[in-house]
């Protein structure tokens, strides 16, 4: 047999269920290969002992009919787990250990998933690449040296290394989908509504979802499915009716209509992401789907209205990091110098810089100018894909206009690092479901990926889309374990 | 005070150098929602309990909490703004006000900034030369802060989270008062319509009702608003009233000066009667109001305001309507009896338990001359009456139908404090039924008569104000039972 860790999630389970494997086999198998992988610096936080301590009770009591029987999973740690430590990848949260759990996390346990760890992202999961973390940089298992993107960059690379079968990111402007595309994994940011996002420190409430990362489409949809619900403790969780995703997949796509955005054809784009593109609208068309020409015109301005909208609902939602409740707190003269002291050592260049940018564009006298001015472009951004769902039932872009870049590259130049974000943004934006799906190489072998946007509350025609591409692409990943001693 | 000219009841002029200025007030009401959870928690609201122990996560902000809104709350301003005779906004929106402060946990407080739930509105104050209208500006929901304790521990500043997240209505006033008698009058009115509405309890001491006072002066006649200064968080009348009249007496002499009024956040120090700058307008903080992510937008649709106008009872205005046409009292008696819920409630059930013989000049006198003589020196409130609206009734009744004079009712009354006694068992177990017998009593007043025979020459004779001394007399041998009514006649008859 393959090794243990190897395995998608759906092989897991069916092992699992068949009594080929234990509970707590598999969880040994992620442990050890977690432990031999420190150097790819994806976890803040292991969770092992417990795991392994759970996966023996899951044994003892094995219930199969739980949609992820005994299967250790580790999580981004912007999820805040009930008695194990949640950083979001902060030093202000560095000894913050909550008492509840977020309903995201909780579905999966409650569907017989086991927490292995904690994962590394960017601060807050402000990044495109994983280094703005107080946890360190992470190590993409590509290559030696190279961003695994960002913000759920230390969820991407322990996938794509596998520590772990599946994991969860979350996404408020790419954090889920690009650092799939860096390391040749597959990533789901769901509607808006969708995932509960009570219990996920927040980034930007307007924007931020949870949704799943895996290594291939089948286990997105199982992983989606559970947790996918509607809940009353976040008012702004949506009650409609949720697929059984996984059972419903199918890769009959025949007639279904794609669209492709011509405004997606940005300045400098490298010709392979122009190629990978063609490559990808060949295969959709195998897949029996017809391909129509459609135009989102407001995207150019998509960035900008994001970078404006997000910082300004981060710079509120982290007020509460103020050392007087939880937290890092040093010692002041005062108040205000206790305040001043904490959120300096607290928090880090790119989270000041957005608290900054977003502090300036809701200040009187510019909120007009900006935050009001983004929220109307926003509405338009919204109407360009209302507008072009009439003509299409989903839209294939690029992920990513480049592949995963070296460390330190970019982490001068934000402008640059923030251009990372144009092709996913837009779908913040207007809160549709798109996933980000293995598709081809570069010149260095590095991974790249396409993009699927579907209607609001259609992940099944997203999923269906993509795992009938997969199929066709049939991307192998090439991961060497050179981090391994 | 020097230089203040009272022309009519409640008129409030300033005097200096010949010109005369008025007093222009608006104020912002907060009113704590009367409910058992906070706005955006299930955290309990109930005062007095030990510090931080009605504190859920969400009104300490830990990471990922997430505020839901409490629909008691929604349906408990709705009422008020009914109450206020005010528009209901279909869609309202909860903005975030951001500052930084030890007892706000989230870094900001949820409010509604543009688009509150209820629109403008008025309500009506009854002053002594006539009725005012006071128009309101909006009321929205907001959340309370939790409380900094400065005073307990020497060297930290303490916070209790308590209060953090309690519902808050704030009720702005148009700038339409022109007087500390009008601010009395408005505070007791939005305080009385919201006690009929169990939507707030207004109690004052244990700060569910507090206000922010704007204060501007101008020249009587001028119809230009002045720069006005708000005077923040008054929790008493006597202190807005007090805040009031020091404010403008300090803008008109700053005018008088010809120095210029800045237009300012204040303080007012209860202990020095004074108010103090506390910070200027470009000082002002920059509250980066925005509209709060976290919840949408929310809407109320007609059926749901309608459903509520249904639940409404019949408020202050009504009532006094209601009294002068049904009851025949004054205007003045059904303004004191309606001003407050407990009282109107007393009020008619004693109406109801005199049943069908009843004498409104009779209760209303015995309620608002005795029992609310008892209430004020006991200092406590209708509700808490040792003499129930069934007892003051039967012993209304009982000088309605002439078992006793008024005179031993007031004996009686005395005796019901004691643990509401049943009047009727007083009269019975005292002996104290009235007199009224006249043959009994022309035998009375004739021995009096005849101890007394040459005061009844005199009286005979015109000294006539020994008339009240023949009834005093009477009235002592009877032990005060005498129907004073038929002494007086059977006197006039014997002299």
């Amino acid at each position: 047999m393959t090794e243990i860790t190897s395995l998608s999630l759906y092989e897991l389970i069916k092992n699992i269920k068949e009594k080929k494997i234990s509970s707590n086999e598999v969880a040994k198998s992620f442990v050890d290969r977690s432990q031999k992988s420190k150097k790819l610096n994806a976890y803040v936080t292991e969770n092992f002992e417990k795991c392994l301590k759970l996966s023996k009770e899951f044994d003892n009591k094995p219930n199969y009919d739980l949609k992820l029987p005994g299967i250790p999973i580790a999580v981004k740690d912007l999820f805040c787990t009930n008695e194990v430590r949640t950083t979001a990848g902060s030093n202000i949260l560095n000894n913050f250990v909550p008492s509840y759990e977020s309903t995201v996390t909780q579905n999966i346990w409650n569907e017989g998933g086991i927490l292995l760890g904690k994962l590394n992202c960017d601060e807050f999961a402000m990044g495109s690449s994983n280094e703005t973390s107080y946890f360190g940089n992470v190590q993409n298992p590509i290559a030696k040296d190279l961003v695994p993107g960002g913000s759920s960059g230390g969820s991407s690379s322990a996938l794509a290394a596998n520590l772990t079968p599946v994991t969860i990111g979350t996404d408020t402007g790419g954090s889920i989908r690009q650092p799939a595309s860096f390391t040749g994994t597959v990533g789901l940011k769901p509607t808006y509504g969708s995932c509960s996002r009570y219990g996920i420190v927040a980034f930007a409430s307007s924007l931020d979802q949870a949704g799943p990362m895996s290594k291939d489409v089948k286990d997105s949809s199982i992983l989606l499915e559970v947790i996918s619900s509607f809940d009353k403790k976040d008012s702004t969780s949506i009650d409609f009716k949720r697929n059984n995703y996984s059972s419903e997949l199918t890769r009959n796509i025949k007639g279904i209509k794609i669209g492709i955005p011509k405004e997606y054809r940005v300045d400098g784009m490298p010709g392979e992401i122009e190629n990978l593109w063609k490559k990808g609208i060949e295969y959709a068309k195998d897949c029996g789907a017809e391909i129509i020409d459609i135009s989102l015109p407001h995207t150019s301005y998509a960035l900008p209205t994001y970078y404006i909208v997000a910082p300004a609902e981060a710079s509120s939602n982290l007020a509460r990091y103020d050392g007087v409740k939880y937290g890092l707190r040093s010692s002041g003269e005062s108040l205000i110098d206790m305040y001043e002291k904490t959120r300096s050592e607290g928090f880090g260049e790119e989270v000041k810089r957005r608290i900054m940018i977003g502090t300036y564009v809701l200040s009187s006298g510019y909120y007009d100018a900006y935050y009001l001015k983004a929220q109307k472009v926003r509405q338009l951004i919204k109407k360009d894909f209302d507008d072009a769902y009439n003509k299409v039932d989903a839209i294939l872009t690029p992920s990513t206009p480049s592949s995963a870049f070296k460390i330190g590259e970019k982490s001068n130049d934000p402008v640059s690092m923030y251009l990372n974000d144009i092709f996913t943004v837009p779908v913040n934006l207007a809160g549709l479901p798109g996933i980000s799906i293995p598709a081809g190489r570069d010149k260095n072998n590095y991974p790249l990926g396409l993009q699927i946007i579907g209607k609001p509350f259609d992940e099944q025609t997203v999923l269906n889309i993509a795992y009938s591409m997969e199929e066709k692409i049939n991307y192998k990943n090439n991961i060497t374990d050179w981090w391994m001693e | 005070m020097d230089g203040i000219m009272s022309k009519k009841n409640s008129e409030y002029l300033i005097e200096r150098n010949d010109n005369i200025y008025e007093v222009v007030i608006g104020l912002e009401v907060h009113a704590q929602v009367t409910s058992n959870s906070k706005l955006f928690s299930s955290s309990s609201t109930k005062f007095g309990a030990e510090p931080n122990t009605q504190v859920s996560l969400v009104d300490a902000a830990f990471p990922g909490m997430l505020p839901v809104i409490n629909e008691y709350c929604v349906k408990q301003a709705i009422k008020t703004g009914i109450g206020l005779k005010a528009k209901i906004n279909n869609k309202s929106v909860f903005d975030r006000k951001n500052y930084f402060y030890a007892d706000l946990p989230q870094g900001y407080q949820i409010s509604q900034y543009k688009y509150p739930i209820v629109g403008e509105g008025n309500v009506i104050l009854d002053m002594p030369e006539g009725q005012k209208q006071v128009g309101i500006e909006r009321l929205h929901l907001e959340q309370d802060a939790g409380k900094s304790i400065h005073d307990v521990d020497p060297s930290n500043t303490l916070v209790d989270l308590n209060r953090s997240g309690v519902a808050l209505m704030e009720i702005v006033s148009k700038p339409d008062l022109r007087s500390p008698d009008e601010v009395n009058a408005y505070i007791k009115k939005l305080r009385s319509i919201m006690r009929y509405l169990g939507t707030c309890d207004g109690n004052m001491q244990e700060g569910s009702l507090r206000a922010d006072v704007n204060v501007s002066v101008r020249i009587k006649g001028s119809t230009d608003l002045g720069t006005r200064c708000e005077i923040k968080n008054v929790n008493s009348i006597k202190f807005m009233q007090m805040a009031i009249i020091y404010e403008a007496n300090r803008q008109v002499d700053l005018i008088e000066e010809g120095d210029e009024i800045d237009q300012e956040t204040r303080l007012f120090d209860t202990k020095k009667n004074e108010t103090r700058s506390m910070r200027s307008k470009e000082d002002a903080h920059d509250y980066r109001y925005f509209p709060d992510p976290d919840l949408l937008p929310l809407e109320i649709t007609d059926d749901f305001i309608d459903q509520l106008k249904s639940e409404i009872p019949e408020l202050p205005d009504d009532k006094k309507k209601r009294f002068i046409d049904e009851f025949k009292i004054s205007p003045y008696e059904a303004t004191i009896l309606v001003s407050d819920i407990d009282t109107a409630k007393y009020f008619e059930e004693v109406v109801a338990k005199m049943g069908k013989n009843r004498d409104m000049k009779l209760a209303v006198n015995w309620i608002t001359g005795e029992l609310f003589a008892v209430l004020n020196n006991k200092n406590i409130e209708i509700t808490q009456s040792p003499i129930s609206a069934k007892n003051l009734a039967k012993l209304i009744n009982l000088i309605k139908n002439g078992t006793i004079s008024g005179k031993i009712a007031k004996t009686i009354f005395e005796l019901m404090l004691d643990g509401d006694i049943d009047p009727q068992i007083i009269v019975e177990e005292k002996g104290l039924k009235q007199q009224s017998d006249p043959k009994a009593l022309e035998a009375l007043i004739d021995k009096i008569i005849n101890d007394n025979r040459e005061k009844a020459i005199e009286y005979k004779q015109g000294k006539e104000k020994l008339f009240g001394f023949f009834v005093g007399q009477a009235m002592k041998a009877s032990g005060g039972k005498a129907n004073p009514q038929l002494i007086n006649e059977i006197l006039k008859k014997k002299l």
